[in-house]
């Protein structure tokens, strides 16, 4: 960490990831790994210009009352008000003074099984001109649930802070508390978390691509592909004990080993998702009616996409060539050559061939992984010590990074940045893009996660 | 072709899903005044989950599990609900909304908790963001542990609901017969 004069920590630049702050100190996070700070002065700090600052700026306010000087947007973000007995005044949203321009309300509660959010649409017909996302509603507190605990049982709440991405989480977490502990992994425990978080990327993408399909209206692709999720859950289930593998890693290393037959289990999952892939792909690219629902739709162009340095799938599919794996990079994928697929137009088509491409390459992983197990102990007890510590993780929407000081043996103060952070306001822009009948496409194609931002 | 259909055919799940009659037996006490019948539409209603529950339960509408053969499915609108299906521990940020979800719904309804944190809070137990499981805002009849909960359990849970809603004699039977 390097202390920042006011004047340094405002002129800044570099693609920016999160910002946070403890009682003293007001931190950022730039890629690829390098964390800035700057002292806080009356529970202030200057704001940052970085597009992708606002939520993390408003958080700070809402959840330790430090306010971001100079802040365009002070909206809360988490704190909504709400009266002990659930009532309270609803925000007003602001809609363009465009004649005609009416507003549609979306949320919290969603039509489909998805979390809860609300959207706030302003519109001309059919054409969005504006969407406002209000979000906070999942807020559970995890950060301050987090704190006080020992880094093995904080790893429980790690693991649930977006329970689709729970492996990555799990890994991030456990990186930065290893980081701050000084452990050292075992090679097996590393190898094993790669090939969790792997497939854990196999059940989204094929999940996700499914969805949108099916919001398109095709209920063929959606059935398979919830199918191939399903075998690849059955197999996480027979190999590690759990269909999400929530709870298998921790500090240390895995709480498990591989199930006698789990390894089996899994390459079968793989074989039958690999068998059937190409024809999926080919009933995707062919299906005029598909394509015309998802070229062209919700575009994020490439520079938006790099003023919120925009990860995963959603930064992919707009030009964006990182990947944490690679850069910082992390064990074991220094020893396996990993091809990241990046495309230029998008949108929604583009989204989803970035995923379609990325599904081969998680295949290939596990088996390789898979096939060269080392033959070490699974994990390794954490110390009782102090430390501060950095952790990422490549989730299947991006680079999930944990900040955590360890003071004791007990963990004193923690921050989230999971990377649907900076996929909001693209959500944002991308909608306004748009009709409002292809936002359902457009969210799922992005597939922001409410839990890992509301903390 | 016919080998790509016989093998899918066979790839069928091969346990059969039936729920616990103690289960069943407590709830046809419960809601023996309901009368709902054995079709039943359930609006989904996340109080502040992590999205885990969220992929089980649309899991159980997959080939493999087909929650609707069971007479069960999910409506977008509590105005055509019989069952408010709860997930996810109740943040006091969605309290007025779940609150209003319910007061959507013709009577009778029946209210399901998924997943520990639905059922007690879970690990968020205790913190001061949240209201508590979903019995700290509405009566519960029954309750899915399960962190997740896998689909297998969340359609035992369910089926029960349907055959606690039939009259002892009729056991509720699945369109096709499961292998």
């Amino acid at each position: 960490m390097i202390l920042l004069s006011h004047e340094d920590w405002k002129a800044k630049e570099g693609r920016f990831i999160a910002l946070w702050t403890d009682a003293r100190h007001a931190y950022a996070l730039y890629e690829p790994g390098e964390l800035v700070a700057v002292e806080l002065v009356d529970n202030a700090y200057p704001a940052l210009h970085h597009a992708g600052a606002g939520w993390f700026q408003r958080l700070a306010q809402d959840l330790n009352g430090h306010k971001a000087l100079g802040a365009a947007d002070i909206r809360p973000a988490i704190d909504h008000k709400r009266d002990t007995d659930g009532g309270g005044l609803w925000p007003e949203f602001k809609s363009p003074e465009v004649e005609g321009v009416h507003q549609v309300a979306v949320g919290p509660i969603h039509a489909g099984i998805i979390e809860p959010g609300h959207f706030r649409f302003s519109v001309v017909g059919e054409q969005v001109l504006k969407l406002e996302a209000r979000l906070g509603y999942t807020h559970k507190g995890t950060l301050g649930m987090i704190r006080g605990k020992s880094p093995r049982l904080a790893a429980r709440f790690a693991a649930r802070v977006s329970g689709d991405a729970t492996v990555a989480h799990g890994i991030a977490y456990a990186r930065a508390a290893e980081v701050a502990l000084r452990l050292e992994v075992p090679g097996r425990a590393i190898y094993l978390r790669a090939v969790m978080a792997e497939l854990e990327r196999l059940a989204n993408h094929t999940s996700d691509i499914g969805a949108i399909a099916g919001d398109a209206g095709f209920a063929f692709l959606d059935a398979r592909f919830a199918l191939a999720r399903e075998r690849i859950c059955a197999a996480a289930a027979a190999a590690f004990g759990h269909r999400l593998m929530m709870d298998v890693v921790v500090p240390g290393g895995v709480a498990g080993d591989i199930a006698t037959g789990g390894a089996v289990a899994v390459f079968e999952a793989l074989d039958a998702l690999e068998a059937e892939l190409p024809s999926l792909k080919r009933i995707f690219e062919d299906y005029a009616s598909l394509q015309d629902r998802v070229v062209g739709t919700g575009i994020v162009p490439p520079n938006l996409a790099a003023a919120y340095a925009a990860g995963g799938y959603a930064g992919r599919a707009s030009g964006q060539t990182h990947d944490s794996r690679l850069l910082p990079g992390y064990p074991p994928y220094e020893t396996f050559p990993l091809y990241v697929p990046v495309e230029r137009e998008g949108d929604v088509a583009a989204r989803i061939r970035i995923r379609l491409a990325e599904i081969p390459e998680s295949i290939r992983l596990i088996r390789d992984m898979l096939h060269s197990l080392p033959d070490t102990p699974i994990a390794i007890a954490p110390p009782t010590g102090s430390g501060e510590g950095l952790g990422v993780a490549e989730s299947f929407r991006g680079p999930v990074w944990y900040w955590l000081r360890i003071e004791g043996g007990s963990i004193a103060d923690v921050f989230i940045a999971d990377p649907s952070t900076l996929h909001w306001p693209l959500l944002e822009h991308a909608a306004a893009t748009a009709i409002l009948a292809d936002f359902p496409l457009i969210n799922k194609s992005i597939n922001g996660s409410y839990s890992g931002v509301d903390l | 072709m016919w080998k790509t259909v016989a093998r899918h055919l066979l790839s069928r799940a091969a346990e059969a899903r039936a729920a616990d009659p103690a289960v069943v037996k407590t709830l046809r006490e419960k809601v023996v005044a309901s009368k709902l019948g054995r079709s039943l539409a359930i609006r989904h209603v996340s109080a502040g989950s992590c999205n885990a529950c969220e992929l089980e339960l649309r899991a159980t509408q997959n080939l493999v599990y087909d929650l609707t053969q069971y007479g069960l499915s999910f409506t977008p609108s509590p105005r055509h609900a019989d069952i408010l299906l709860v997930t996810g521990v109740s943040g006091k940020n969605m309290r007025e909304a779940l609150l209003q979800a319910r007061a959507g719904m013709p009577e009778p309804a029946l209210v399901v908790a998924v997943g520990d944190c639905a059922v007690d809070g879970g690990v968020f137990k205790g913190s001061p963001a949240i209201c508590g499981g979903a019995d700290s805002v509405l009566p519960v009849d029954l309750m899915i542990p399960g962190c997740p909960p896998s689909p297998e359990r969340i359609v035992q849970g369910l089926l029960a609901l349907v055959e606690a809603n039939v009259v002892p004699a009729r056991v509720v039977k699945p369109r096709r017969e499961p292998r």
